[in-house]
């Protein structure tokens, strides 16, 4: 279990996150939601303790990770998957290698045991024969799958997603979320996706945290959600509704076509 | 706080991530296992392929300094030999290691900082240390250690290159015969010279190298910021190679 516990975070003076608490419960998909620039992706940091809070603290399984040394932070981060909003490739390498580095870097698996398991990992991420592309002759969306399979290639209890959907177009977007669902499901992960996509976050979150002004605006379940009648939330997620209304339309559809 | 005051403390900022960086580099060391592989690619892309550049650079600094030298020595009571006896040491104290520290200034610094400046704004550095890597024993230490090591195989490389660059130049142009050259060489010759040389040139290899990965590491912006890291990277290291140079003359000498 993850609990951010009352944290505030300044930047030169500005301050980022003010007063934040936030559980995520194991097992559970936890979207964490807010306009760009609200401090999403600050709050995802802190989580693998990328940052530090100035105030507060992050417990991951009751173990406060701003007071632990940087080799005990580096065993709580092998914990977790991290998909980053560009997919943080390593560009010197090619996909395979990619899925394959944290297996080489942290097992003592044999070549044939490593070319298994990235195998194993391009499947559950619906990849195939793209083992030997560099890094930049994949699209968007190949990016943030070979990612994807990077960062369960370890078989983590946590995966956070910081923005999966951005920069991708509709269609892909849905594969993606799919993915998510699907990964949560079948590995058994406890998921936590930093988005503004109000698509995504109703098609595979159990919780969302909407992030407002520095502040943990609200918290709940995605039917609390739908009932909400808090303005400042409903205005965020109605100013998405253009967005989702045709996509969860097609989406439905073409969630049925991948099934198949 | 006010922009004039963070313009005066910045060096003083600069050198305190800095020393942090480097021991946290240094602790990292008890890991070099794990870092084996990328320490080997360094070693390769730092000094193997840095030999033509350094050769030709080195090969045309003996020459010229041949025929200088010669142009100089213009009198009668003066034997040609001298020209060797000159030309070596000039190459083994100074030019060596200089000459190549600026090359790999330009060559390797830039590209370090190029390439851990494009790792930090695409957050690839993020993902290795969300894996639990150590992004600094990963990235730096192969890098600067590297650069320890290459800088003096590449200085004797530079010397050997500019003592053959000065004998071929000597002879095309007449002013001594190789026989003299080698001659005045061995008659003067004092081993504190490549000493010398091989201390400045292990010091030039960790200053280029630990400049570059300092800069590149906490760069910031995108693909501006990447390329003010760039070129901040090879002037800063060829600043430090001509501070680090008197240095250490005042100091050995």
């Amino acid at each position: 279990m993850i609990q951010v516990q009352n944290i505030y975070k300044s930047f030169s003076g500005r301050t980022v996150l003010r007063d934040v608490s936030l559980d995520i419960q194991e097992g559970s998909t936890q979207a964490i939601i807010g306009q760009s620039g609200s401090g999403k992706s600050v709050l995802m940091k802190h989580l693998i303790g990328l940052l530090r809070p100035d105030q507060g603290r992050v417990l991951v399984d009751d173990v406060d990770i701003g007071t632990i040394d940087y080799q005990q932070l580096r065993k709580v981060r092998r914990q977790f998957g991290v998909l980053f909003q560009g997919g943080a490739l390593f560009d010197s390498m090619d996909a395979f290698e990619n899925i394959a580095f944290p297996l080489r870097t942290f097992t003592t698996k044999t070549d044939e045991e490593v070319r298994h398991e990235v195998q194993k990992c391009l499947d559950l991420v619906r990849l195939s024969n793209i083992g030997t592309k560099k890094t930049d002759e994949l699209s968007g969306g190949m990016r943030k799958r070979v990612a994807l399979a990077r960062a369960i290639a370890l078989r983590p209890r946590y995966i956070i997603y910081d923005e999966p959907t951005s920069g991708l177009d509709p269609e892909t977007s849905n594969t993606i979320n799919d993915l998510i669902k699907g990964l949560a499901h079948q590995l058994e992960i406890t998921s936590i996706v930093v988005t503004h996509d109000m698509h995504s976050v109703l098609q595979i979150a159990d919780r969302v945290a909407f992030i407002h002004n520095t502040r943990m605006h609200w918290n709940g379940t995605v039917d609390e959600l739908h009932e909400s009648s808090d303005q400042i939330l409903r205005a965020f997620v109605k100013a998405n509704e253009y967005i989702i209304a045709p996509r969860y339309s097609s989406n439905n559809q073409e969630s049925s076509e991948v099934t198949q | 706080m006010p922009p004039i005051v963070l313009r005066i403390t910045q060096p003083f900022f600069d050198i305190g991530r800095f020393t942090m960086l480097m021991s946290s580099a240094f602790m990292s060391l008890r890991e070099m296992g794990t870092y084996w592989q990328n320490f080997q690619i360094q070693l390769v892309r730092i000094g193997i392929d840095s030999i033509p550049i350094v050769a030709l650079a080195a090969a045309f600094s003996g020459a010229v300094t041949t025929v200088q030298t010669a142009y100089q020595l213009v009198s009668p009571l003066i034997p040609p030999r001298i020209i060797g006896a000159v030309v070596v040491p000039s190459l083994t104290m100074e030019l060596g290691a200089v000459v190549t520290g600026f090359i790999l200034s330009g060559r390797v610094g830039a590209r370090i900082a190029a390439e851990l400046g494009t790792m930090r704004v695409t957050e690839q550095i993020d993902a290795l240390e969300a894996m639990g890597l150590n992004s600094i024993g990963y990235l730096i230490v192969p890098r600067v250690l590297a650069g320890i090591v290459m800088l003096p195989v590449l200085y004797v490389a530079a010397c050997l290159v500019g003592i053959v660059g000065g004998i071929v130049a000597a002879e095309l142009t007449g002013v001594v015969s190789t026989g003299e050259f080698i001659q005045g060489a061995r008659e003067h010759w004092n081993f504190f010279g490549p000493y010398f040389g091989l201390i400045k040139a292990f010091v030039f290899g960790f200053l280029i190298t630990a400049v570059s990965c300092y800069i590149g590491y906490y760069t910031k912006g995108g693909a501006d910021g990447v390329g003010r890291s760039t070129t901040r990277a090879a002037v800063m290291s060829c600043v430090l190679i001509l501070v680090a140079d008197l240095i250490l003359a005042i100091l050995l000498l």
